[in-house]
């Protein structure tokens, strides 16, 4: 009898088996769990993921040139661009159809300065045409392959169909190239002339710059951490308020006081005059270049850096630093042997965390950077709101972006999102 | 390192002292330029340093006329008045939405843990032009593109990091026999939460709020795509004023800015504690 109430499942109070009770109960505890999160997922969603979304999708979306010249697009497809010969008449019909269209709708003159970014000139050319394309007749009049290399010479040029030929697909990888200073050639993609790569300099200046704010942050941040973890509560307390201080103050209010600091007429000019160190008629630059970036940067960064620092030499017993001591080591050899390595994923924390903030810094480069110590996200802000080339602000920006995430998926990894502290 | 030993070389001595002095110098670094600011909106005549009257500590080289122009200038009060209207509510929506979610992530049982998380929190990793591009776009075509609430929703997205960090580090010590026991007499959820989840995890709730305020608060990038001119706030009004006629204005709501901050971190320090002894996780 016994054994047959052993074979059996067992059974909840209820009687379903108990493994499938389990289950349930395991299923809503999920379900529960779920329900909480979701209006803050769906939140985040809809005002964060899906903006930024949104932008790195017009980094490679490019339905303009096809949407304003269709017929064009569909009867150039054949013209080898390599045969030494200007496209056939009905391109060219094609052409001054679209344009007939597209000057009626207003929209000429933004297809023409989206294919300028590819090859400076079209617009104009554009601009030009559009202003008598209203007036076409395009079953009268004709041919229009003279027609309208009499308007305006630019359709005489094979680079012209060219960049238009290359540029009708509805995505393009041209931003992209364009990123990296590079540009679809004769033979697929090539670098740019020497004189026009900017945006190659643009990110390794940033990554240098960051690297080199991240460095000053370590070496200013690790005595700090360290009295700071050493000394007793009371005054560890009183110095940390000197750390947490300018962590909670505006960043605005920090970049203005080393706006006020660190020009001509400033303090700290006034007093290296007052010592004798510099002449007054001598001045030092010291902002609107990169060293007024780089020192302002690592001033409002460095709180960062020292946190978690501080966080991982205050489980570190100072036990270990007298053990070794005691068993010989010299202070430098106690310290670099014994205290330092348990020390290091502090410093690689801070470091990520530093430089991912120091990478994609607008403000404080706008504002004291001049134009030597202006940082990638202060073209992507020309791009957008000067320039108008958002393809290539949301370009620039999605390479940013994976350099970002590509660190904060390492910082994942070493430190845990949930282990970030704050204050 | 309390104190210098009594053995201790002449060698150890010096780098004792020195130690001490470099982390002083470092120290100094960190807080001077924060203080300086003080004095020089002070300063009577339109100069961003200090005049002999002022190193003298004659009376005649300090004024309120930076307070003044701030507290009379219709443009700065526009700006302070958008400012104290956005970030409560802003903050008011990161905290509500943002406690929830915590509430959910700290349940034993959490299907993609980990990839909610990550989307949760990043809000903060995205560089700040990046998410005020994609903003600026995605919010034009909602029509919520230079509308208060469009640069409500924004900084509401950008706090809620913030406020899941806070809550959740509360929620790590939280003994969750409280909750059943509660239920096991009788208590319903909402009675669970309110009378006893809530006033323990209230310290974490509430620093996370001030985290949201401040980050709305000071923030510039996102509303510099995504408002208009109407909602100009105080840091625009800012970096307007630093970027093109640099006014002394700028140095007297600098230090009102530096005063809430000591204010924001006296709280969020005292409530630190206060919620460590709660939890018996401090010695007092």
């Amino acid at each position: 009898m016994s054994d047959t109430t052993l074979d059996g499942p067992v059974l909840a109070a209820d009687g379903t088996p108990l493994k499938r009770s389990l289950a349930r109960a395991l299923r809503r505890q999920k379900l529960r769990a779920l329900m909480l999160i979701a209006p803050l997922l769906i939140f985040i969603l809809v005002t964060f993921i899906m903006p930024v979304a949104d932008m790195l999708f017009r980094s490679v979306e490019n339905g303009i040139v096809e949407d304003t010249l269709p017929r064009t697009v569909v009867a150039l497809a054949d013209w080898d661009a390599d045969s030494g010969e200007l496209p056939s008449e009905a391109v060219f019909a094609a052409m001054a159809a679209d344009l007939k269209d597209a000057a009626e709708a207003k929209t000429h003159t933004k297809v023409g300065s989206r294919l300028n970014y590819e090859n400076p000139g079209i617009s104009s050319l554009f601009r030009k045409t559009g202003r008598r394309a209203k007036k076409f007749d395009i079953e009268a009049d004709g041919p229009w392959k003279e027609q309208l290399i009499d308007i305006n010479d630019g359709w005489g040029e094979r680079e012209v169909w060219r960049t238009i030929q290359t540029y009708s697909p509805t995505y393009t990888a041209g931003y992209y190239l364009n990123a990296v200073d590079m540009q679809v050639g004769t033979d697929g993609a090539e670098m740019r002339p020497e004189d026009e790569r900017i945006y190659m300099l643009l990110l390794k200046r940033t990554l240098w710059m960051s690297l080199l704010i991240t460095f000053s942050c370590i070496l200013l941040g690790y005595p700090v951490a360290w009295i700071l973890a050493n000394l007793p509560m009371r005054q560890a307390n009183l110095l940390m308020i000197l750390v947490l201080l300018p962590f909670w103050t505006s960043l605005l209010v920090r970049t203005s006081a080393w706006k006020i600091l660190l020009q001509q007429q400033g303090v700290i000019n006034d007093i290296l005059v007052w010592i004798g160190l510099v002449a007054d008629d001598n001045r030092l630059v010291m902002i609107n270049n990169q060293f007024g970036t780089i020192v302002a940067m690592t001033h409002i960064l460095l709180p960062f850096m020292i946190l978690p620092m501080y966080s991982v030499m205050q489980t570190i017993p100072p036990s270990y630093l007298r053990a070794a001591k005691s068993l010989g080591a010299t202070d430098w050899t106690a310290f670099w042997r014994v205290y330092f390595p348990q020390t290091v994923p502090g410093i690689g924390a801070g470091s990520i965390l530093v430089f991912i903030l120091a990478i994609g810094y607008y403000i404080t480069p706008a504002l004291v950077g001049g134009t030597t110590g202006t940082f990638i996200s202060n073209r992507i802000a020309f791009h957008i709101s000067t320039s108008l080339n958002w393809g290539l602000a949301a370009a620039l920006g999605a390479i940013l972006l994976a350099v970002v995430l590509a660190l904060y998926w390492a910082y994942d990894k070493i430190v845990g999102i949930d282990n970030v502290k704050l204050g | 390192m309390s104190g210098i030993p009594s053995y201790a070389s002449t060698g150890q001595r010096v780098w004792y002292y020195t130690f001490r002095v470099i982390c002083g110098v470092i120290f100094f670094f960190l807080i001077a330029p924060i203080v300086v600011v003080m004095p020089l909106s002070f300063n009577a005549q339109d100069f961003f340093t200090f005049t002999p009257e002022m190193l003298r500590l004659d009376p005649a080289g300090y004024s309120l006329k930076h307070y003044r122009d701030f507290f009379s200038s219709p443009d700065w009060q526009q700006a302070l008045g958008n400012s104290v209207t956005i970030a409560p509510v802003a903050t008011l929506l990161s905290v509500g939405f943002g406690t929830l979610a915590a509430i959910g992530l700290s349940q034993p049982h959490v299907p993609f843990r980990r990839a909610i998380m990550a989307i949760l929190i990043s809000p903060m990793i995205v560089p700040l032009i990046i998410s005020a591009a994609g903003m600026y776009f995605f919010y034009s075509r909602l029509g919520l593109q230079g509308s208060y609430w469009g640069v409500v929703l924004a900084h509401a997205a950008l706090g809620i990091p913030f406020v899941i960090i806070t809550v959740t580090a509360t929620l790590v010590g939280f003994d969750h026999s409280l909750t059943r026991a509660a239920a096991n007499m009788g208590a319903d959820p909402v009675t669970t939460f309110r009378r006893v989840q809530m006033p323990l995890i209230l310290p974490g709730v509430i620093s996370g709020a001030l985290f949201a305020f401040i980050t709305s608060f000071d923030e510039v990038v996102v509303v510099l795509f995504v408002g208009s001119a109407s909602q100009k706030t105080l840091p625009w009004q800012m970096f307007l004023g630093l970027r093109e006629q640099i006014s002394p204005t700028i140095l007297a709501v600098a230090t009102i800015l530096v005063v809430i901050s000591i204010a924001l971190l006296t709280t969020v320090e005292l409530l630190r504690r206060r919620s460590e002894k709660l939890r018996g996780m401090s010695p007092q």
